[in-house]
């Protein structure tokens, strides 16, 4: 059990930045994901919190200890690799047991480690089986059981599923939960998959160019992201987006227009908006409803049907897209006008910079 | 169809295999045979393809050499050789795989240009260096020189064959609380053995054909098979049956352990030892 400290961990190579600061607290037994688009230096930052990279600049604090000089496997760590990396020539046993050795672990109790997490992992039938003679499923179970039997502080996952074919990594992700639940061991978790961070997670930070966008639970981001690039990562399908105008404010909030003049109150702080400015509005697409009475005009030009729910594409007037999501039954067809309203109180707006406007309301389950 | 095409491809591919095949093994066969011809077989023009096999010629070369002391000093040489050769190779392949800096392909090329060098250009100095050690005429000295020359040709190839090996297995290793020694002895040497094992048996073969410097710097005590060959053709006349006799014999040992070890020497020679 361990409480990690960053301390404005930063990485240069070659004289390039490539994580620019980055301050974190991660508390004990939290399950945290780091996400962000492939090349935002997820993997960089794993990698110096494993000892596998030298930190450049910064401190890194375990349970309160300067890490930054000591030995990966003297950092009380274990990792899980995206290529699994286990031993190709060393059979499963042997694999799980190479750390114990190392470690000095008597014969009869790395036996007995050994055959215990075998069996949680149901790998027992296969303690003798190379690598090579395992399915994708089975050798992320090695990987995992080789960083359980040396009963680590902190687990360190880089996207570990991201080898298996969909159906499983579904099944694993409810197994690494589960197990998380289960060891109550703090845990880092490397992906660039929003839904696997949204599933997992108890604190998401997202990660891009080397810089920390946002860090909180996973309703957090959804329903406050900080900035655009936020708003835009974070949701499946994306939030919509469209631009408006601000046309006046009040102890309320903001009302904005859009391009074809349909007003929308906005609960926001309104203090340093400008009438006249242009703010960027954010609708997620179930956050718009299908609506005689709605305010926007538009044509549906693509249906999909989800089954248990539809999403609706909706072209504006101005030419613009916006998602609809509607329930499964919804009998929208492509080319048929429909009218929309966006629920004013889960709308976001952005500044120019694309920062935010602070909500006037938290959502209830975002802390 | 593309069935009897594929077929006829195959039919071609086998048939173009076995001649260049035969192509290089010719001379070895032709060779294996001039030994068991006497003497006014082995000349005569045109050759005979049919004679009656004698083993005169082999008598001869036993009862004029030490063929067994010969072959001691070539194992002992080309033994001592690679494995030296491996020793310091491994390190250095692994820190210009693993570790690799902006000059390190550099390095690599400039490593491999020695061998472009003609030994004969350095014959003087080596032989000079070599009488004011006393290694003149002594397996070690024979050892080193061969060591030193096949060195690039080695750490290049274990660098070949550790660029294969996947960088996170290396790091699971790291992540375990392997030491560096452990990491390059049990993760490291066990991933790459089949190509570490082509590469000592290219540097075997390489040792044990080595003639120049075998010629130059022994003489009797230290002397080589290739020496014991070239004490076959002597001034006073080739004899090529005894000639033949004593190349076959000499070339028998590593040819029969090329054999046996060839499955592990294709596999290293196209490259693809780690999976
Ligand atoms: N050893 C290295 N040398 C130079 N640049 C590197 C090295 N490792 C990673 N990078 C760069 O750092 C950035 C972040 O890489 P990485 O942490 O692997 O991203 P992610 O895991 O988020 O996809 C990338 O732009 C990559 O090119
Ligand atoms: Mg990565």
């Amino acid at each position: 059990m361990a409480k990690l400290a960053l301390r404005d961990i930063r990485k240069t190579y070659h004289a390039e930045e490539i994580i620019k600061g980055v301050s974190l607290d991660i508390e004990d037994g939290e399950f945290v994901v780091f996400v962000g688009p492939s090349g935002c230096g997820k993997s960089t930052l794993l990698r110096m919190i494993a000892g596998l990279e030298e930190i450049s600049a910064g401190d890194l604090l375990i349970d309160g200890a300067r890490m930054n000089d000591v030995e990966p496997a003297k950092r009380g760590l274990a990792m899980v690799f995206q290529s699994y990396a286990l031993y190709p020539h060393m059979n499963v046993y042997q694999n799980m047991e190479f750390g114990l050795k190392l470690a000095g672990m008597p014969e009869a109790e790395r036996r007995r480690k050994i055959t215990e997490v075998a069996t949680t992992l149901q790998l027992d039938a296969y303690l003798k089986h190379k690598p090579g003679q395992l399915s994708g499923g089975q050798r992320q179970r090695v990987a995992i059981g080789r960083a359980i039997v040396r009963n680590p502080k902190v687990f360190l996952f880089d996207e570990p599923l991201s080898n298996l074919d969909a159906a499983l990594r579904g099944q694993m992700r409810v197994e690494l939960a589960t197990l998380h639940r289960r060891l109550g061991a703090t845990t880092i978790y490397v992906t660039h998959d929003q839904i696997e961070a949204m599933t997992m997670a108890d604190k998401i930070v997202v990660l891009q160019k080397g810089v920390v966008e946002q860090v909180g639970s996973p309703l957090e981001l959804y329903h406050h992201p900080r900035n655009l690039f936020v708003a835009r990562f974070i949701g499946s399908p994306p939030m919509n987006f469209l631009s408006v105008r601000i046309v006046g404010s009040g102890p309320d909030g903001l009302t904005v227009e859009t391009s074809q003049g349909a007003r929308i109150d906005v609960p926001v702080l309104a203090e340093s908006a400008v009438a006249g400015s242009d703010l960027t509005l954010g609708v997620r697409p179930e956050h718009i409803v299908i609506d005689a009475q709605g305010t926007v005009p538009g044509t549906i030009r693509l249906v999909e049907r989800l089954g248990a729910l539809t999403l609706l594409h909706v072209a504006l007037e101005d030419g613009s897209v916006l998602i609809v999501q509607t329930d499964g039954d919804h009998g929208g067809q492509v080319d048929a006008p429909v009218r929309l309203t966006l629920l004013s109180e889960n709308c976001h707006l952005f500044d120019a910079k694309g920062m935010a406007l602070t909500k006037l309301m938290r959502h209830r389950l975002a802390g | 169809m593309t069935g009897s095409k594929r077929k006829f491809a195959r039919i071609a591919i086998g048939t173009i295999g076995w001649v260049v095949a035969l192509w290089i093994f010719f001379p070895i066969l032709w060779m294996v045979l001039t030994g068991f011809k006497s003497e006014m077989d082995a000349i005569s023009t045109p050759p005979h393809l049919f004679f009656t096999p004698t083993l005169e010629s082999y008598h001869e070369v036993f009862a004029q050499a030490d063929y067994w002391h010969f072959t001691f000093n070539t194992v002992l040489m080309s033994v001592f050789a690679t494995g030296g050769a491996l020793a310091l190779a491994v390190p250095a392949a692994y820190a210009m795989a693993f570790y690799p800096t902006r000059r390190t392909r550099t390095t690599l090329l400039w490593m491999l240009s020695t061998r472009m060098l003609p030994p004969v250009g350095v014959l003087v100095p080596v032989y000079l260096i070599a009488r004011s050690t006393h290694l003149l005429d002594t397996t070690l000295g024979l050892g080193i020189i061969n060591l030193l020359t096949n060195l690039p040709i080695i750490v290049w190839m274990l660098y070949t064959f550790f660029k294969e090996v996947p960088v996170p297995i290396l790091e699971a290793g790291r992540m375990d609380g392997a030491s560096r020694w452990q990491e390059i002895t049990v993760v490291l040497l066990p991933l790459a053995l089949p190509g570490i094992a082509s590469t000592a048996l290219l540097s075997l073969i390489l040792c044990w054909n080595e003639a120049f410097w075998a010629l130059n710097l022994t003489s009797s005590r230290a002397a080589p098979l290739a020496a014991f060959i070239a004490s076959f053709s002597s001034p006073e006349g080739l004899f090529f049956g005894k000639l033949s006799a004593a190349s076959t014999l000499a070339v028998a040992p590593i040819l029969l352990f090329g054999w046996f070890s060839q499955k592990q020497l294709v596999r290293g020679l196209t490259f693809g030892a780690v999976k």
